[in-house]
C-alpha cells in the first residue's frame, strides 16, 4: 500500500428510492435537474467532459466525467481547491443504480483524500491550536 | 463510537470549558487543582466542566491516591476535522432533496 492509498478514505450512502433507475438517471445527468437537487453545473454525460459544480456558498468544484453507463453507473471527479489547504479535497464520486423491489437502490460512494490529511491528523500542538482557533471562529458565527 | 458533531460543538461552545480542554491538549495531563489555579473559576465549577468534557469523550480521568488526573483525547474531535463525516451529512441531505425532486418529475 502506497502513501496515497493509505490516506484514501470513503463515504458511502445507500438509499432505496421508490422510482425506476431510468428516472433517477435523468435527475443525475440533466443539468437543470442536477441543479435542483445538487448544485448549478455545466454537466454533460460524456467521458472526459470537464465541468464545474457551483455551490450556494460561493465555492466551485472542479469535476471531470470518468465513467458513464446509462441507467446503471456514473462516476466523476470531485475536486475542491482552496487557499487554505485544510479545505482542499481530491475525490471521486460514483453513483450506482440497481433495480430493487420495483424501485432503485441508489448508492453513492465518494472516495478520496485531503492532501494535508496526514498533517491534520498528526495531533501536533500547533495543529490543534490552529484547529481550535478555527473552531472558535465558527462558534462565534453560530447564533 | 465517536460522539456526533453537535455534542462536541455544544461541549466546546463554553469558553471556560474550551480553555480547560485546550490547556490539556497543549500541556498534557493535569489535576483539578492545577487546572483550577489558572481557570479563573472555583474548583467545583472546574470539576463540573471536566465532567461535561468527559461525557463528550474529550477527556479521560485517572485516579491516583486522592488525586484525579485529567488528560485530553484530541482524537475525539475527529468528527469535526474528518471530511468524510461532513460529506456524509451533505449527501444525506442532497438525497432528501433528490427524492423530493423525483416526486415532482413526471415519468
Amino acid at each position: 500500500m502506497n502513501a496515497i492509498a493509505a490516506e484514501t478514505r470513503s463515504v458511502v450512502i445507500e438509499r432505496e428510492i421508490a422510482h425506476p433507475p431510468e428516472k433517477i438517471w435523468r435527475a443525475l445527468t440533466q443539468p437543470h435537474l442536477i441543479e435542483e437537487w445538487l448544485m448549478k453545473n455545466d454537466f454533460d454525460p460524456v467521458v472526459g467532459h470537464r465541468f464545474n459544480l457551483r455551490g450556494e456558498w460561493g465555492g466551485t468544484l472542479d469535476c471531470e466525467v470518468l465513467a458513464v453507463e446509462a441507467n446503471r453507473m456514473l462516476s466523476y471527479s470531485w475536486n475542491f481547491v482552496h487557499d487554505d489547504p485544510a479545505f482542499n479535497l481530491e475525490s471521486v464520486v460514483t453513483f450506482t443504480l440497481v433495480p430493487a423491489n420495483g424501485g432503485t437502490l441508489l448508492r453513492m460512494e465518494q472516495s478520496g483524500f485531503r492532501p494535508d490529511q496526514k498533517q491534520a491528523s498528526g495531533g501536533a500542538a500547533a495543529g490543534w491550536r490552529g484547529f481550535l482557533a478555527k473552531l472558535e471562529q465558527t462558534l462565534s458565527h453560530m447564533g | 463510537m465517536p460522539n456526533p458533531p453537535d455534542i462536541l460543538f455544544k461541549t466546546l461552545a463554553d469558553p471556560t470549558r474550551r480553555a480547560i480542554f485546550e490547556r490539556l491538549c497543549l500541556e498534557g495531563e493535569q489535576t483539578v487543582g492545577a487546572l483550577t489555579a489558572r481557570a479563573g473559576v472555583s474548583q467545583p465549577a472546574v470539576s463540573k466542566h471536566l465532567g461535561v468534557l468527559k461525557q463528550a469523550g474529550l477527556v479521560l480521568d485517572r485516579h491516583e491516591g486522592r488525586q484525579t488526573h485529567y488528560s485530553a483525547r484530541p482524537g475525539a474531535l475527529a468528527p469535526l476535522t474528518d471530511w468524510t463525516t461532513r460529506m456524509a451529512s451533505f449527501w444525506e441531505s442532497r438525497f432528501d432533496t433528490l427524492e423530493d425532486l423525483l416526486k415532482r418529475m413526471d415519468q
